[in-house]
């Protein structure tokens, strides 16, 4: 077995627990990421896959069991930094530059200016930006927002990239290159995915591994295994990715 | 663009200009009493004779606005910075700034004014300081507290205590909101200094002149010094607002896009 990146057992959920308003999120979770894996997390709207996401990244805290990352508790990698994080709206500081908005992690890592300066140019260059550097976050379009934010995720050289629905805003065409762009970073840096989407074809496309996660309360139905070898655009009209469009989705349809 | 701007800087001009002329003319033509209403030229007449003197008063009642309105903000920041980091203090200094705001301050003013010495500027700067108070610690608060989820989330993800993401992310954010408030602080404050003189106590400034001229039936002295408050008020104002553009580059280049 190879090393955990992340660790998940037996997590609940619960939300104003004992009180009208009560609502069970996340039911006996068991989940596992292997170091390397990319899985995406896909449900119906509501099903806790973003609750899941953030009790790996320590945002929220189980009512029961424990989120092992990185083998160790997962508040003690939040604060290590040893995941990055990437949201829907990219969250980029308007009253910093670009450049500025990459160095923030590293800033509050403490390295020197010469050396953040260094880091943000490189990842500007992963992102493929690097002659945007001292632009403002508005000038830029969505997709450009997008990948500056991964940027900024990827900073500090993290194990882990949790991503909770990042290309969910984009138009089509700007999303499936995003989704060629993500993957050529993921496998550059070497980095674990965990990806929240409730697109299918997209969550096929991106991932080793699709996990099918049920109606409220949030329980894990299905984990299918990809299997299409590296990806390319051709991928995205062979019938192999079709057949896993179609198994996911019937994996989707069994919860109805 | 250029011609956009000329527009802009223009077309007020032109029309202030040609109000000024129908006031004129308005009052020759209906031949109006100056103690009704004086003529612009006489007027100016006024403020050209005696323009020392009103620099002198300006310069008074400019100095206890500019104090108070230092004051008034710092409290009021200050205030708003410790009301976003306790949700006590919050409860607490909300409804109280709210309490304030509905006083009508002016009216303290002989009270204050018996508290202090007769010779003394501080009932007045004291005044100024409430009034600007509320605008500054009502939006400045605002901005500390409405930030995206998004961006306090990510902090937290960074491991970054409150502090730092106060300084980060909330005093940046707030920014534009501080500066929404220090833009009316900057007249409010002007204003509430003038008046305060119409309430006793030291009689070096532009309100006091304009009491002393207007119960001495000199009505155009009385209205130069008016001219004066107004252009007093606007000499603030336009400070703030340069103050904006420097602080935050960011936020005009933004709007203008």
């Amino acid at each position: 077995m190879t090393a955990a990146a992340v660790q998940i057992d037996g997590v609940s959920k619960i939300f104003n627990r004992g009180r009208a308003s009560q609502v069970d999120a996340l039911l006996d979770i068991d989940f596992h990421v292997d170091a390397g894996e990319f899985v995406s997390l896909i449900g119906p709207s509501g099903c806790g896959k973003s609750t899941l996401l953030r009790l790996v990244a320590n945002l929220t805290e189980p009512t029961t069991g424990t989120v092992t990352v990185n083998d160790k508790p997962a508040r003690q990698a939040r604060l290590e930094q040893d995941y990055g994080m990437a949201f829907q709206q990219s969250g980029l500081f308007e009253w910093r530059s670009v450049v500025k908005n990459i160095e923030l992690p590293l800033e509050l890592r403490g390295l020197d200016r010469k050396a953040r300066r260094e880091r943000a140019m490189e990842l500007l260059q992963l992102v493929k930006l690097p002659e945007f550097a001292d632009h403002h976050p508005w000038e830029l379009s969505g997709g450009m927002q997008q990948r500056v934010a991964i940027a900024r995720a990827l900073a500090c050289r993290p194990a882990i990239l949790l991503m909770d629905e990042p290309f969910g805003a984009l138009d089509e065409m700007t999303r499936e290159h995003m989704q060629d762009e993500l993957i050529r970073i993921a496998d550059e840096t070497d980095t674990t995915v965990i990806f929240v989407t409730h697109s299918i074809p997209e969550a096929v496309y991106l991932s080793d591994r699709v996990v099918v996660m049920s109606r409220r309360p949030g329980r894990i139905v299905a984990s299918i295994e990809v299997e299409l070898g590296p990806r390319h655009e051709e991928i995205r009209e062979a019938p192999e990715f079709f057949k896993k469009i179609t198994e996911v989705r019937e994996e989707l349809r069994g919860i109805e | 663009m250029n011609a956009r701007r000329t527009a802009v800087i223009l077309t007020p001009l032109v029309f202030g200009i040609l109000l000024i002329l129908a006031w004129e003319l308005f009052v020759n033509w209906r031949d109006i009493k100056p103690f009704l209403l004086p003529k612009p030229s006489a007027i100016w007449d006024e403020i050209v004779d005696n323009h020392t003197e009103i620099w002198n008063a300006a310069k008074e009642t400019g100095t206890n606005a500019l104090i108070g309105i230092f004051a008034g903000t710092a409290v009021g920041v200050a205030a708003a910075l410790v009301a976003s980091r306790f949700k006590v203090a919050s409860e607490l200094l909300t409804p109280l700034s709210a309490a304030v705001n509905a006083m009508p301050i002016i009216a303290l003013a002989p009270i204050f004014n018996n508290m202090f010495s007769s010779t003394s500027a501080i009932p007045r700067r004291l005044i100024v300081a409430i009034i600007v108070f509320f605008p500054i610690f009502v939006n400045t608060l605002r901005g500390l507290l409405q930030v995206d989820a998004t961006k306090t989330e990510l902090m937290q993800s960074y491991g970054a205590s409150d502090w730092v993401t106060t300084r980060k992310v909330r005093i940046p954010n707030a920014m534009p909101f501080f500066f929404t408030g220090l833009k009316l602080a900057a007249s409010l404050g002007v204003i509430a200094a003038v008046v305060a003189e119409y309430f006793g106590g030291l009689q070096n400034g532009l309100g006091s002149r304009i009491t002393q001229y207007a119960g001495a039936t000199a009505y155009p002295r009385a209205w130069a010094y008016v001219t004066a408050s107004c252009a007093l008020g606007l000499v603030f104002y336009l400070a703030a607002l340069l103050l904006e553009r420097i602080v935050m580059p960011w936020h005009r280049a933004r709007r203008t896009t």
